[in-house]
């Protein structure tokens, strides 16, 4: 059975491109057969994480418009055969999506592979909507911050409302997924802590990702935090909440100020 | 406490408007009614005028059209129905439904086709008060954006309201959940609608268009269990058990 995934946020650089192209490897590190699908047309960002900016031909208004076949715009991973990218056009904007095409390439993917996951634009928009559209999971990314959180409270109503699956009368299954979060920064009161973001959005708990210079420094050398440094907080996190996606059981470890150190003696070495 | 804060009212009110609801062709409507404007000039001077547009279900691009057209001629346009809301410019927006879906979204703007034609209560109709008041039981939590307007009566809603969310109901409101968000009871003119909730953190309380804002309620009731009534002219806002 495939599984489409929508990675959204509502607000704007919380983390959903580096949660997509983290989570996607993680799965496929699992033996699964993945799919990360930009629909930031026109703001694309998840080649780049991916290290295969150089490798774009043909992107997914090319396939939704009938202008390629979808094989010949799917970049396989250089690391991982079983992980595929499927990049968003730079030059178009978020109206070259039609549905029609976009139902038909969703099809095609679902035929081929066991995890299609979208990694979906800021905002509320046709770009935002259009990502959700064919999900039957979302991971909403949320920073614990008040802003985010409301911001993320909106998308969860729209998920409810604007999704093939809730106009049939389903329910798309939500999961949260808590970025950069920072143990010293909530215990000092400056974050939100889990507990409030949890109250307030009432969705289950994906996984908490401590903030941490890692997830920088992979997008900067075009990997996915989970291939560059496994052993790295956020790759274990990451590790984690796929396996949880899995539908395993495993133990919540919410990072505590010795994930840090952890993750400072390992980035040393790898860096 | 400030006195004259509190004298300042929203209200609700029902009144009389035309409703101009054009069948197709569009254009042979039109020449009627300027046929009608030419011998009766003074016939919707200073009314206000409600454009339904279901019967004729036009593109957005035709609903501007249309819009156009009517303004062009004078007539002082209030709202327009049986069209999208992102349709029109937002003074002009479709007059919410009863009860108006939760979520704002229709799936349909995708395809730009034009919404079904669905009962609505409008200004051109007065509620009728002396029907039993009707309930609505909501079993989700109400998400940041989403807005529920009940104007028959009760609203129940089994979740929290979430900041930037609101409740408008007639008769009286009761979260068995936090309230983020903001609550309208008694929206007909009922003063006796209440507000209750299971955690007190509310933007905006109204009950019979008085209202409090966040700067005016008691920081101790924060995150209290509540009930808000009016109290002759005052509303207060109290610990409930």
């Amino acid at each position: 059975m495939s599984k489409v995934i929508v990675v959204t946020s509502g607000k704007g650089g919380v983390g959903k491109t580096t949660t997509t192209a983290a989570l996607g490897s993680a799965l496929a590190m699992h033996g699964k057969s993945v799919v990360v699908v930009d629909f930031d047309v026109g703001l694309r960002n998840l080649d780049l994480i991916m290290g295969a900016e150089r490798r774009v031909v043909y992107d997914l208004i090319n396939v939704t418009q009938n202008q390629a076949k979808l094989h010949q715009a799917l970049i396989r991973d250089k690391r991982l055969e079983n992980l595929w990218l499927l990049p968003a056009s730079q030059t178009r904007d978020k109206d070259s999506l039609n549905e029609k095409g976009l139902g038909r390439l969703m099809k095609e993917l679902k035929a081929q592979f066991d995890f299609i996951i979208c990694d979906s634009p800021a905002g509320i928009e046709r770009g935002a909507i259009l990502a959700m559209r064919h999900a039957d999971e979302a991971v909403i990314v949320t920073n614990p911050e008040v802003s985010s959180v409301r911001d993320s409270d909106r998308i969860i109503g729209l998920l409810d409302s604007k999704t093939e699956k809730a106009e049939k009368g389903g329910k798309v299954e939500k999961h949260l997924l808590i970025t950069r979060y920072d143990q010293s920064r909530a215990g000092r009161g400056d974050m939100l802590k889990i507990d409030d973001v949890l109250e307030i959005l009432l969705v289950p708990l994906l996984g908490v990702i401590p903030e941490s210079e890692q997830v920088l420094r992979a997008s900067n050398i075009g990997q996915p935090v989970t291939l560059a440094n496994p052993m790295s907080a956020p790759a274990r996190a990451y590790s984690d909440a796929a396996r949880r996606l899995l539908g395993e059981a495993v133990a919540m470890n919410v990072p505590h100020e010795r994930y840090n150190l952890i993750s400072r003696i390992f980035g040393g070495r790898a860096a | 406490m400030s006195t004259s804060r509190m004298s300042l009212r929203l209200l609700g009110r029902s009144y009389l408007a035309f409703v101009l609801a054009p069948d197709p062709p569009f254009d042979e409507w039109l020449a009627e009614l300027d046929a009608r404007l030419l011998h009766q000039s003074a016939f919707f001077s200073n009314r206000p005028v409600i454009l339904d547009l279901a019967a004729l279900s036009p593109t957005m691009a035709e609903t501007q059209h249309v819009v156009a057209a009517i303004e062009s001629r004078g007539l002082r346009l209030v709202a327009v129905e049986g069209v999208n809301a992102d349709w029109v410019s937002p003074r002009l927006a479709p007059l919410p439904g009863t009860p108006m879906p939760i979520g704002m979204f229709n799936p349909r703007e995708l395809d730009n086709k034009p919404p079904p034609r669905q009962s609505r209560f409008s200004l051109a109709e007065k509620p009728d008060l002396n029907k039993p008041a009707a309930s609505l039981l909501v079993e989700e939590p109400l998400r940041s954006g989403q807005s529920l307007i009940f104007p028959q009566g009760d609203v129940t809603v089994i979740g929290s309201v979430a900041s930037g969310a609101e409740i408008a109901a007639g008769g009286s409101i009761h979260i068995y959940g936090a309230l983020r968000g903001r609550a309208f009871a008694g929206t007909n003119g009922n003063a006796k609608a209440r507000i209750f909730c299971n955690r007190f953190d509310a933007e905006l309380l109204v009950i019979d268009g008085l209202y409090k804002t966040a700067d005016d309620f008691d920081p101790a009731l924060r995150g209290a269990q509540v009930q808000a009534r009016l109290d002759r002219d005052v509303l207060n806002v109290e610990v409930f058990h």
